[in-house]
């Protein structure tokens, strides 16, 4: 019973994702396609978080720093399009995201990781604020005040200025990582890094090197975040070091366990639910929170794994 | 003989309790040395600093003619040094075949392959199911851990150990909080080891030691104070002083 309600509600809600512009364009409310937008590139944010934290069991408190260089890349290069390094082709400015990223997320989690627990949320959380300072600090590229970027990334033949094209290429790169995190956390290496959340001094004596799987886990994360944070910064033509706020990294670790840890399509339900409420109580009462909070609290309470959990209440993912 | 496993002049000291004393012990291909005495006597400091988890402060640990005292823990368990744990550490969120398939694994190679599932994979499931039927878990390859009989649990850190064919295996108490019943399985079980590993066993039960045991080093406050046969042990008036309390 519950397997069919669960089988309506995810094949439902791809199949409304992917009629979602025709939808919103019949309505007459184009505003829902940026407001979609902006759901599915916090989703894959989300995602990307939910690969270290709900199945490695790493819970970084520093996402927003991936996130936020992501999109830093994509400004800076299109901010120098006229020098020998800048550009605006999103062939170039998309993967230069992913790769600077990735770097950044090695070299914190090559330090970060050889901590644990509490010292590791801290770490985490004090290396991305020194991200986050850094770029107040940059008068160049608008300090605090951020910067406006003059249109968005050129991607060839596909018009990214036209937000449904916008919103289809947003749809296909999250169908397409998520579909790869699905064959991810199945791998042998997604056995290793499940099984390192269970218990990592078991699988140090089991003869695997944890760190090392962690490391790897926490850069691929690190990179599937910073492509997230290219795309916002496309979807506002603007980047500013609010990205990179601290509680912006708490955002996305509310959407990974709302929607349910641990679980493929948890962050996408995540991301959706957070936004949404955001939308609909931000319109009743500025002090939103007070209601997103309590409700958080049952959630975690009630359904252990999220949202997601409530469709699927003793699925472990195989 | 040369011995597998040569522990010399080691010491490790918490603050100011002395937890190994300048212990030296040999283990012999195929023996199966036990190692008896009181709580708090340093039997699991010692496991931890075989299997590398606990750093000696002094003394050497030589394992297959090759000095292993500073090697991390993964790098010991790969050379073939395995381990079962005094409190049952199995993955408790994964089917007894996954834990046994982990093991597997862990000696295949790097875990480095991110796209084939591994669930299905024969290369793994099939020592992993020979695995478990040896240690008489053959029914339950796909129930979850977490829902095995404790007696289970440890027949499965068994399976685990053994997994990666090991040359030595370090049990600690793996007879912990059994039945009588499963205890006497689990000793049959060991016992069918012996043919093919070396084993370090610490136990409290001395029943299966004294059955199981070819050689017993007993240690009070981090020294032996004995090592020999089970029957030298069993006449030896110092152990019987210190330990046994002259009833065994």
């Amino acid at each position: 019973m519950l397997d069919i309600l669960r089988r309506i509600v995810l094949w439902g809600g791809l199949a409304l994702l992917c009629l979602l512009p025709m939808l919103a364009e019949a309505l007459g409310e184009g505003f829902y396609i940026t407001m979609m937008n902006r759901v599915l590139i916090l989703a894959l944010a989300a995602m990307s978080l939910n690969l270290i934290l709900g199945y490695g069991g790493m819970v970084s408190f520093g996402h927003a720093a991936y996130l936020g260089i992501g999109a830093y890349t994509v400004g800076i290069l299109a901010y120098h399009s006229d020098a020998w390094f800048g550009t605006e082709s999103a062939f170039i400015a998309l993967p230069a995201a992913m790769l600077v990223a990735a770097i950044l997320a090695l070299a914190i989690g090559a330090i970060s990781l050889r901590t644990s627990g509490v010292y590791f949320i801290m770490i985490t959380l004090a290396f991305a604020q020194m991200v986050y300072f850094f770029f107040v600090s940059q008068q160049e590229y608008g300090g605090m005040d951020g910067m406006q970027m003059w249109s968005r990334s050129d991607a060839g033949p596909i018009d990214l200025s036209d937000n449904a094209s916008f919103y289809y290429v947003v749809l296909g790169l999250l169908l397409v990582l998520l579909y790869a995190k699905y064959r991810l956390v199945r791998s042998r290496f997604g056995l290793v890094l499940r099984g390192i959340r269970e218990n990592e001094r078991r699988m140090k004596a089991l003869g695997f090197p944890t760190y090392r799987y962690k490391l790897v886990a926490f850069v691929i994360s690190g990179a599937v975040a910073g492509l997230a944070g290219a795309m916002m910064a496309n979807l506002s033509e603007f980047v500013s070091p609010s990205l990179l706020h601290w509680t912006r990294s708490g955002e996305m670790m509310v959407m990974v366990i709302l929607g349910g840890m641990g679980t493929i399509a948890g962050p996408i339900l995540g991301a959706l639910a957070f936004l949404v409420l955001e939308d609909v109580l931000s319109e009743i009462t500025q002090h939103w929170m007070i209601v997103l909070g309590p409700l958080l609290i049952l959630i975690v309470l009630v359904a252990r794994r999220g949202l997601y959990g409530l469709l699927d209440p003793k699925g472990e993912p195989k | 003989m040369t011995p597998i496993l040569s522990i010399s002049g080691l010491a490790k000291r918490f603050g100011g309790v002395t937890a190994t004393d300048s212990l030296s012990l040999d283990i012999l291909p195929g023996e199966i040395h036990a190692i008896i005495g009181p709580n708090g006597a340093g039997k699991t400091t010692l496991i931890g600093q075989l299997s590398g988890e606990i750093a000696p402060d002094a003394g050497t640990i030589r394992f297959k003619d090759a000095d292993i005292t500073r090697l991390p823990v993964h790098r010991r368990a790969l050379r073939g040094l395995a381990r079962s744990f005094q409190i049952t550490s199995v993955l408790r969120g994964f089917t007894a075949c996954e834990n046994v398939m982990l093991a597997v694994q862990a000696h295949a190679g790097h875990s480095f392959r991110f796209w084939q599932p591994a669930a299905t994979q024969a290369a793994l499931r099939d020592p992993a199911l020979a695995m478990l039927a040896r240690v008489g878990l053959a029914g339950r390859a796909d129930v979850p851990a977490a829902d095995l009989a404790h007696g289970e649990q440890r027949q499965l850190e068994i399976a685990m150990a053994l997994a990666g064919r090991p040359d030595l295996l370090l049990l600690d108490e793996p007879m912990a909080g059994m039945g009588p019943e499963e205890s006497a399985r689990m000793t049959g079980l060991l016992a069918g080891l012996k043919a093919s590993h070396s084993i370090l066993l610490v136990e409290h039960d001395m029943d299966a030691v004294f059955r199981l045991a070819d050689r017993i080093t007993v240690l009070v406050y981090g020294r032996a104070i004995a090592t020999g046969t089970p029957d030298a042990i069993r006449a030896d008036a110092a152990v019987r002083q210190a330990y046994l309390g002259g009833e065994a």
